[in-house]
């Protein structure tokens, strides 16, 4: 292993790959800063480029740089905008937005910033160790056991569902479950609840459904009750952590590097799963009274999210360089982008070309560390953005909303669907519906229904969830991290306190 | 009635016209092949649509306990709010989407910018055109020319 981190390292280290990871960090980060625009699509994009330069290395570096900047950047304008361009960023507008509101949009990147680097390297250790064993492990897990992880993933509710608030968080989850059986399932092939209309046949768009539920009701509201987004009493560009905020959140980081990558590892799990599952996780394990600072600016709710999307991100490479499939869309781009350049990932990946496989690993550790000493300088600007005035701000919020439901779809019938949800969301957050939940019920809907039913047609019924110890330690998981709460209540009311 | 009511009113009409669809029209035109199966396409939307109902039935006639919370905008006071430039914003919007393809891209958008900084009480002319103008023509640059998607600049009489 060692002579293979050294060739790695020598490959890396080159003045040409330390630029292109650089480039590719900067590329990554303001382009994924425009919603719509995912890891996924940047990476499409950058191919060509990649390609023309004809070495398998420096391609694969300038596309792992491309790839960090583009999720560090997704999550910057979830936190500054509350506009999620990216399913693995929705969990972390939850916490980061409501913290840019309250002044501390600087600490909140801060944090995202250090938690995605903490993620991002713990992962690739955790590859550069496990990634031949832990190859056949994710081959163990099958629809069953996906069904059980978007139930654990569902869990994530519980952070909206406040005293009162129950059904309506419940009823939230549903009826985005119901939005994402819309259109043409991936399963069944037949078109439902489409009413024959041929726009709907490929569902609703994500981007457009994040963008109407979060940022255009933030900006009509600041719209109609006016005040400067940067005026909250805080100094936003502050980055500083106080020295409890790091005791804090270091355990979180510590668990969701881990607990993100294994996610990571399983193909076609990924960053959304792992982010929702983190935050979950994280919420239904506080105290008390930190489970209600959850969804309201906590900071153990911006790091899980943060670190765990990032670690599942280089947990999705361990498939892709052991094995040969791709986990998820963004490293099914990459496995075209290899085999464009002549390289077969797979089994003898490590032997026969062992400068790729290690080069790719290095490439992570530099690309996260150059993310951070590139992003933390600059947070102090970018937070800036907060400080725009109020005049100008709200009708660029607006117009990037329409931008990214635009660029997502590339039909102008999408942004009339956009005002026409958005104006639902802001009845709902009128009434104090909490609107997180129908996101993630729509975002998890898809592949809970896709997984459920493949597993009832393997085991002709519900006897997977008994007959596959796997699926019934998942379930158990996920009813335990929903009553652990109540539970913990009641024990604290039972002795008094 | 208080306005979660009302709204549950309306998404329980939503979840039974949804379980309608699932219920009884959804597997008329199912192949046989798939009848045999466990699972239909219908199964998933149906137990929906039970949950949907129930929760909806359960805000509309209050049986969960809890205080009324009121958000941060009082919706029972919308006209001492700024009412109006709200509703004119999300007109603008549509217009925008509804302009978006016959008038091109670049007049669009800057008549988008300039226009949301008008209504919103912005009067400085000479800030507004060119912010618009150079927003407007750098993300137009950033998005057909270097992201190679399609994004039509122009007026639809002045070709592409």
């Amino acid at each position: 292993m060692l002579e293979g981190i050294l060739i790695g390292l020598q490959t890396a280290l080159s003045v040409q790959n330390l630029a292109m990871v650089i480039g590719g960090c900067l590329i990554g980060t303001f382009i994924g800063m425009l919603p719509g625009l995912g890891p996924m699509s940047i990476i499409a994009i950058m191919i060509p480029i990649a390609i023309s330069l004809g070495d398998p290395s420096a391609a694969l570096i300038l596309l792992a740089g491309v790839y960090y900047g583009a999720i560090f950047g997704g999550s910057t304008s979830s936190i500054l905008l509350n506009a999620p361009g990216v399913a693995g960023t929705v969990a972390s507008s939850f916490d980061g937005y409501p913290m840019a509101m309250q002044g501390k949009a600087g600490k909140a990147l801060t944090i995202a910033a250090i938690a995605s680097f903490a993620g991002g390297t713990v992962g690739a250790i955790l590859l550069m160790i496990f990634a031949p064993m832990l190859s056949s492990v994710a081959l163990l897990f099958h629809s069953a056991e996906y069904f059980g992880l978007m139930v654990v993933g569902l869990s994530a509710i519980a952070a909206f569902a406040g005293n009162g608030q129950v059904a309506k968080a419940l009823l939230m989850t549903v009826l985005g479950l119901m939005m994402a059986t819309v259109g043409l399932g991936s399963l069944f092939n037949m078109p439902r609840f489409t009413g024959g209309m041929m726009e709907l046949q490929s569902g609703f768009g994500f981007v457009t459904l994040a963008m109407a539920m979060f940022a255009l009701p933030e900006a009509i509201f600041l719209v109609l009750k006016p005040k400067n987004m940067g005026d909250s009493g805080g100094e936003i560009k502050d980055l500083r952590i106080t020295r409890a905020e790091a005791r804090a959140i270091a355990p979180v980081i510590g668990r969701q590097s881990v607990q993100g990558f294994f996610i990571g590892v399983l193909p076609g799990a990924g960053a959304t799963i792992a982010s929702f599952l983190g935050y979950a996780v994280e919420r239904n394990i506080a105290p008390k009274h930190e489970q209600d600072e959850f969804g309201k600016g906590s900071i153990k709710g911006l790091a899980a999210p943060e670190t765990a999307n990032n670690a599942a991100c280089t947990g999705s490479f361990v498939p892709l360089l052991t094995l040969g499939i791709p986990g998820s869309g963004t490293t099914a781009i990459l496995l075209g982008a290899l085999i464009a350049l002549n390289v077969t990932p797979g089994p003898r990946l490590m032997i026969d070309e062992p400068q790729i496989f290690w080069a790719v690993i290095m490439s992570m550790f530099i690309g996260n560390f150059v993310l951070l000493i590139l992003n933390l300088p600059l947070i102090p600007y970018i937070a800036k953005v907060l400080a725009i005035p109020r005049n100008y701000l709200i009708p660029f919020i607006l117009f990037f909303t329409l931008m990214g439901a635009y660029i997502g779809q590339n039909n102008a019938t999408e942004l009339l669907l956009l005002v026409a949800f958005g104006v639902c969301g802001i009845a709902l957050k009128f009434a104090n519906f909490p609107l997180p939940p129908l996101l993630i019920g729509f975002i998890l809907g898809g592949m809970m229904e896709d997984n459920f039913a493949r597993s009832m047609q393997l085991y002709g019924g519900l006897s997977f969830i008994w007959e596959r110890p796997m699926t019934l330690g998942i379930l158990i998981v996920a009813v335990l991290l929903v009553l652990l709460p109540g539970i913990r209540a009641l024990r604290l009311r039972a002795k008094g306190v | 009635m208080a306005l979660d009511r009302w709204i549950a009113l309306v998404l329980l009409s939503t979840c039974l016209l949804y379980g309608y669809v699932a219920w009884f029209t959804m597997d008329a035109n199912l192949a046989p092949f798939m009848q045999r199966k466990p699972v239909w396409p219908s199964s998933f939307p149906k137990i929906l649509s039970i949950l949907g109902t129930a929760l909806s039935l359960v805000i509309l006639l209050g049986l969960e306990k809890g205080e009324q919370v009121i958000g941060e905008i009082d919706h029972r006071r919308l006209t001492d709010y700024k009412l109006g430039q709200a509703i004119l914003m999300l007109a603008l919007m549509v217009a925008y989407a509804l302009c978006l393809r016959p008038l091109g891209f670049l007049g669009s958008t800057t008549a988008f910018l300039v226009a949301g900084s008008f209504i919103l009480g912005e009067r400085r002319w000479h800030v507004m055109i060119p912010v618009s103008l150079l927003t407007a023509g750098t993300i137009w640059y950033l998005v057909q020319e270097v992201l190679g998607i399609f994004l039509r600049p122009l007026p639809f009489f002045l070709g592409n």
